[in-house]
């Protein structure tokens, strides 16, 4: 059993690994536009695996991620930028003191994005997480509100609403993947481990769980945790991908998003997760046809702005009613069940009987 | 602060508040039946004043007919999208949830592209614009009828659910689905009907934020609906005493709260995000005590 496990780690590394160094090749020789589908791809994975911990995991409806993924944001913009470009940016208000002369390295600010955004996910699930459904969403709704307002109306921290715009960029594919597959494989580990069981067990039915033993609050913060750092960290690498920060960027509406990642993934798959992040990069932009008019034959569709928008509330729509699974279901990717289908793919290929 | 100032913020306190009840009625109604928060409801709010506004503008409809239009458009949207979107979860509120708020960024979107992004003024009947001088205190016209709308609107309600039959039906549903089915009554019919009076309720109350606030544009919805949502938590989810009562009291503390701290103006909807956290972490029953159930997800 134990000889199994190796194996089967040594191969999930090796492929980590190779998926890896093709993000490293990636950064100088692919083309522009695919690269960033590919850096879109690894940071709305971060997002979905954020909430597929608190939602697919621990079964808690939170939509808190818009308000701790915009901290997380906030946070690696302030600790990075120079204080002569603060000094530049910020008109509306002259920056406050810490502010005003900090300048860290990038990863220990993305460390610090992700743990501020993990102090303020304690702050709000310490005492949202006593409720359940349709409140905690609300309770968690008005938090992600409160920090878009808070940014809108605090210009000597923020900027207001101008927001913080005009840096460099610092991540390339080899950061964002990097990340991604650290984050891949924590959420494995906890899901995996006694926590992650437990998780389960609190998703399925709380009641029995707290009956079983396991006791709920621990767990769920636990989980709101490590949900929280991931939000933020997937909020900062999304705005180093796209140099500007606004307090309307991490509205509450980019949950939907992430939901319709996590849902069409499959809720609780990381697998899954990792595949309705990529399908839906894809769709993102090859709805962009959608925009401008489109002529199949006879029939001229006439585009319109936002019909792009319009479709995938569509296909969010859709997939809730029609597809509820998705692609995985709860399944997750193993390198047995991958072998065995390989095997008897490869016998009905030679025309073998195959033997059950 | 003077006197006048202080009765000015009052009657303005009043008026917006009927305006968040109406809106709030709406998500206790659809609560107290489904144990759903009815996410598209804002949007719905916002369909209604904006159609209403179209209308107006674009096929010169006259303008009772047209806010009558936009009212009746709406709540056929949202009934629709209960016939399609909602039925297939009544089990599963939390997939239930997620849908409403799929269908929520659906009828912002669609407003969008079949419509316009851009804002249009919203049209004021003529008698909008009459003001009433008290020495220095100016009572527009406004908040006198928003009152009185607010008040028929409210009395229509409790009759409906305490006197009639259709009152009587809904109420047996929001107990117990499966029981009233027992009891001969077409749960299915019933909710649809409980969308429609909610979807109505909003829809006044969108014309009378249109001719407090005359700006109809597809995010006027957001935040008026929060509001709402928040205010039917205060009262108690599902309680439409509670409903009324949580609508004003919030409506209260935002103009209050903008009358005591002008410089904190724009924190004004924080007022109404911390009023509802407070209410949930420590009184979720909300003043009322309506019992919380839990859900499956």
């Amino acid at each position: 059993m134990k000889r199994q496990l190796n194996i089967r780690m040594v191969l999930s590394l090796i492929s980590a690994l190779a998926v890896f160094l093709f993000m490293c090749w990636a950064d100088g020789h692919l083309d522009a536009y695919i690269s960033r589908l590919l850096h879109l791809w690894a940071i709305w994975l971060i997002f979905g695996l954020a909430f597929n911990m608190i939602y697919g995991l621990a079964g808690q409806f939170s939509l808190a991620g818009a308000g701790l993924a915009a901290i997380g944001g906030y946070i690696v913009l302030l600790l990075t930028l120079s204080p002569r470009e603060k000094e530049v940016m910020y008109v509306l208000e002259p920056p406050i003191w810490p502010i005003s002369v900090i300048q860290w390295p990038f990863l220990p600010s993305l460390i610090a994005a992700g743990l501020v955004a993990a102090i303020f996910g304690l702050l709000i699930g310490g005492p949202a997480l006593r409720l359940h459904g349709s409140y905690l969403a609300m309770a968690t709704w008005g938090f992600s509100e409160i920090v878009r307002i808070s940014a809108n109306a605090l210009p000597n921290v923020t900027n207001g609403a101008l927001g913080i715009k005009g840096f460099e960029r610092v991540t390339n594919l080899k950061w964002v993947w990097g990340i991604a597959l650290l984050a891949i494989f924590v959420t494995k580990r906890l899901k995996d481990s006694s926590y992650g069981r437990a998780l389960r067990a609190i998703r399925e039915d709380e009641i029995a769980a707290e009956a079983m033993g396991v006791n709920l609050f621990p767990h769920k913060l636990l989980a709101y945790l490590f949900s929280a750092f991931f939000s933020g960290i997937a909020g900062a690498l999304l705005v180093e991908l796209l140099t500007a920060l606004g307090p309307a960027l991490f509205a509450p509406a980019i949950n939907a998003q992430v939901i319709t990642i996590v849902v069409l993934g499959g809720i609780g798959s990381i697998t899954g997760n990792i595949l309705g992040a990529g399908v839906f990069t894809l769709l993102f932009e090859l709805f962009r046809v959608i925009d401008s008019p489109m002529h199949l034959g006879v029939i001229t569709i006439p585009g319109r702005p936002g019909m792009r928008m319009l479709t995938l509330s569509f296909v969010l729509l859709g997939l809730m009613l029609f597809y509820r699974k998705g692609l995985m279901g709860r399944r997750e990717f193993n390198w047995n069940a991958a072998f065995s289908r390989l095997q008897t793919l490869l016998a009905k290929a030679r025309g073998q009987e195959i033997e059950s | 602060m003077t006197f006048s100032d202080f009765v000015q913020y009052i009657l303005h306190g009043i008026s917006l508040g009927s305006i968040y009840a109406l809106i709030a009625v709406g998500y206790s109604i659809i609560f107290g039946i489904l144990r759903l928060i009815n996410m598209a409801h804002g949007h719905i709010f916002m369909m209604a004043a904006f159609l209403a506004m179209w209308g107006v503008r674009q096929y010169l409809i006259p303008l009772p007919i047209s806010y009558f239009l936009g009212v009746v458009i709406a709540t056929i949207t949202m009934v629709v999208i209960d016939r399609v979107a909602y039925r297939p979860f009544r089990k599963h509120s939390m997939s239930a949830y997620v849908t409403a708020v799929a269908a929520g960024f659906l009828v912002q979107n669609s407003v969008i592209v079949f419509f316009t992004p851009y804002p249009f003024p919203f049209p004021r009947p003529a008698f909008a614009w009459k003001v009433f001088h008290f020495g220095d205190i100016c009572l527009p016209l406004m908040t006198l009828i928003i009152l009185a709308i607010g008040t028929i609107l409210f009395l229509a309600l409790f009759y409906l659910v305490s006197r009639t039959k259709m009152g009587r039906a809904m109420r047996a549903v929001s107990e117990d689905l499966e029981a009233s089915r027992l009891m001969g009554i077409e749960p299915n019919r019933v909710i649809s009907f409980a969308f429609a009076i909610a979807s109505i309720y909003a829809g006044i109350g969108a014309l009378a934020w249109g001719m407090k606030y005359p700006m109809a544009q597809f995010t006027m919805g957001v935040i008026p609906g929060i509001k709402g949502n928040v205010a039917s938590v205060m009262g108690g989810v599902g309680s439409m005493p509670g409903a009324l009562l949580g609508g004003f009291i919030l409506g209260f503390a935002e103009i209050m709260f903008v009358a005591f701290l002008p410089t904190l103006t724009m924190w004004r909807d924080v007022v109404a995000y911390s009023l509802m956290l407070v209410f949930l972490i420590f009184r979720p029953g909300g003043i009322f005590n309506v019992s919380v159930v839990e859900e499956k997800v």
